[in-house]
């Protein structure tokens, strides 16, 4: 899923101080998982701006509605009624969701309310880890399924980089070396002699260096 | 092993001889005098002077322009290139540009996180890695094209080296890794410092039961310990090192006036233990920002006179 953090309060009233009708919209997906944007979010970053705007003498309106999903035009629409009521939208979705809201609600200022991290798992409560950085060509086939992309530091193909010591990566010693992974993975599945295998140099069209990403499915295009 | 390219490096490998390579880092500015004045206490004691490239990722002069300087003194450089800072296009067309300065060796690396130097907010790059770009330069000489597949009019000669710590972790993949680089096109290998000298006679053996010290020429580095202190501080705080608790003790046995010696007493010592080991081809001696030391160190390890070629 999608791993978002709160940003900072004092980050969300510089952008939205100035606004008198604010709807906090949250969004049940991944945001609610990691516990930054969903109803429970919503609720409490509403009381505490509440709060503040009272300590401030300043009569704003705050509403609050979480969304089934804000990646998707079926469920945006159902504040399309109610949307012209403010004149401003703190989403609390993940980037996507920001700007699909966006998109739809074109003459009413969104601001996002969260900071969009990367794509992982919860590790335990309360921690979250990152597992995949969508690079469009997934390589874990070959790689004991231990992503070198989105957990090498250097997205080294061919690692271990001579950095890494004791299990550790070289830029932080609670960081586990992607690679110690992958190597012990191998060796558990009885595959190191995979490990002499070149990974050849990675067509990185399909990542972010091929600019805005788009799948395309006829077999379920309408 | 058949000579490839016009690298001087290459000749005195391939000849047998025991080669002696050093490296210099370039100044913070743009003061060439500073990797001159450097090259020029040292380059009578060794055939090859390897410039690093904006080393543990701090901002300097770049590796392709104190090459030229050295080149242009008539020396023998070797042009570090890490895979952090540049792209597929910016390697190959580096790699033209010191070849046509007569720049013919290259030192294929991944190179230190950015995170260790003073861009630690940039991004870094990564397009290829060491290996793949072990593959790029091979590709690039012996195929005459490019990555992109075009033909290069008169492509770079160069002799391809890689660095290889035979201490790092995991143990058990320091040959493989070894075989995995020779197999990308690797021709030299500079090590990482050796304070260790079991555990790299160790490795050395796992390098030769695969015969690897047959297609590679493996150059032990080494750097002379200026103190204690830096001792302690190379076995606790740089990833990959390996000093053993003796060396340690042994520089913090001596006052401390005495321990610059004692550290080049050391660097001696292990030159001598391991020129016996089959399969050493020559030294790396990495002396930083101790240049001055670099010929006493290759006199008293019966490394001088240099051959001429
Ligand atoms: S230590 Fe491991 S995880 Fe860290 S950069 Fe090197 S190979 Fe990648």
């Amino acid at each position: 899923m999608i791993i978002a953090d709160k940003k900072p309060i004092e980050e969300i009233i510089e952008a939205i101080k100035d606004y008198k009708k604010i709807l906090i919209l949250g969004c049940n997906e991944c945001v609610t998982v990691c516990e930054a944007g969903g109803k429970k979010e919503v609720e409490i970053l509403a009381s505490a701006l509440r709060m503040y705007f009272l300590n401030q003498s300043k009569d704003v309106k705050i509403d609050e509605k979480t969304l089934e999903r804000q990646c998707d035009h079926e469920y945006l629409e159902e504040i399309r009624n109610t949307v012209e009521n403010y004149d401003s939208i703190l989403s609390l979705a993940c980037g996507v969701g920001v700007q699909f809201t966006a998109e739809k609600y074109h003459s009413t200022p969104v601001f996002p309310g969260v900071n969009t991290c990367f794509l992982g798992a919860t590790e335990e409560r309360g921690v979250w880890v990152e597992r995949c950085q969508a690079c469009g060509k997934c390589i874990l086939a070959s790689t004991g399924g231990i992503c070198p992309v989105s957990r090498c530091a250097k997205r080294i193909l061919n690692g271990p980089c001579g950095g890494s010591s004791k299990g550790k990566c070289e830029i932080n010693k609670d960081l586990a070396c992607a690679w110690q992974l992958i190597i012990d993975r191998l060796k558990a599945l009885g595959k190191l002699d995979e490990y002499e295998k070149i990974t050849p140099i990675k067509d990185w069209s399909t990542d972010r260096a091929g600019g805005p990403r788009k799948v395309i499915r006829e077999d379920v295009k309408q | 092993m058949n000579i490839k390219t016009p690298s001087k490096l290459e000749k005195i490998l391939a000849s047998g001889q025991l080669a002696v390579t050093s490296e210099c880092g370039p100044p913070r500015g743009t003061n060439a005098e500073e990797i001159i004045k450097k090259a020029k206490l040292i380059k009578d004691y060794v055939d090859a002077i390897n410039i690093t490239d904006n080393q543990t990722s701090v901002t300097r002069l770049c590796s392709l322009a104190s090459c030229i300087h050295l080149k242009l003194m008539g020396l023998e450089p070797v042009l570090q290139m890490v895979t952090r800072d540049r792209n597929r296009i910016a390697i190959q067309s580096d790699i033209l540009g010191a070849a046509s300065f007569g720049i013919n060796n290259i030192l294929c690396l991944s190179g230190d996180h950015q995170c260790f130097g003073d861009c630690a907010k940039g991004q870094n790059v990564y397009d290829l890695d060491s290996m793949q770009l072990l593959q790029t330069v091979r590709y690039m000489r012996d195929e005459g094209k490019f990555l992109g597949g075009d033909d290069i009019k008169h492509p770079p000669k160069m002799f391809v080296g890689a660095a290889e710590n035979p201490f790092a972790d995991p143990f058990e993949i320091r040959a493989p890794r070894l075989a995995k680089k020779v197999a990308a096109g690797a021709e030299f290998i500079q090590t990482q410092c050796i304070y260790n000298l079991e555990r790299f006679e160790q490795w050395m053996k796992l390098v030769r039961d695969r015969g690897l010290h047959e297609k590679v020429y493996i150059l032990a580095g080494v750097t002379p310990l200026k103190s204690a202190g830096m001792a302690k501080y190379m076995k606790n705080k740089v990833p990959g090192m390996d000093v053993p608790d003796e060396i340690v003790k042994r520089m913090a046995s001596k006052p401390k006036e005495k321990q610059p010696e004692e550290g080049i007493n050391i660097c001696i010592e292990s030159i001598q233990r391991l020129k016996e080991i089959e399969g050493v081809r020559g030294f790396h001696v990495m002396a930083i920002e101790w240049e001055e030391k670099v010929p006493e160190i290759v006199q008293r390890a019966g490394l001088y006179p240099r051959p001429k070629e």
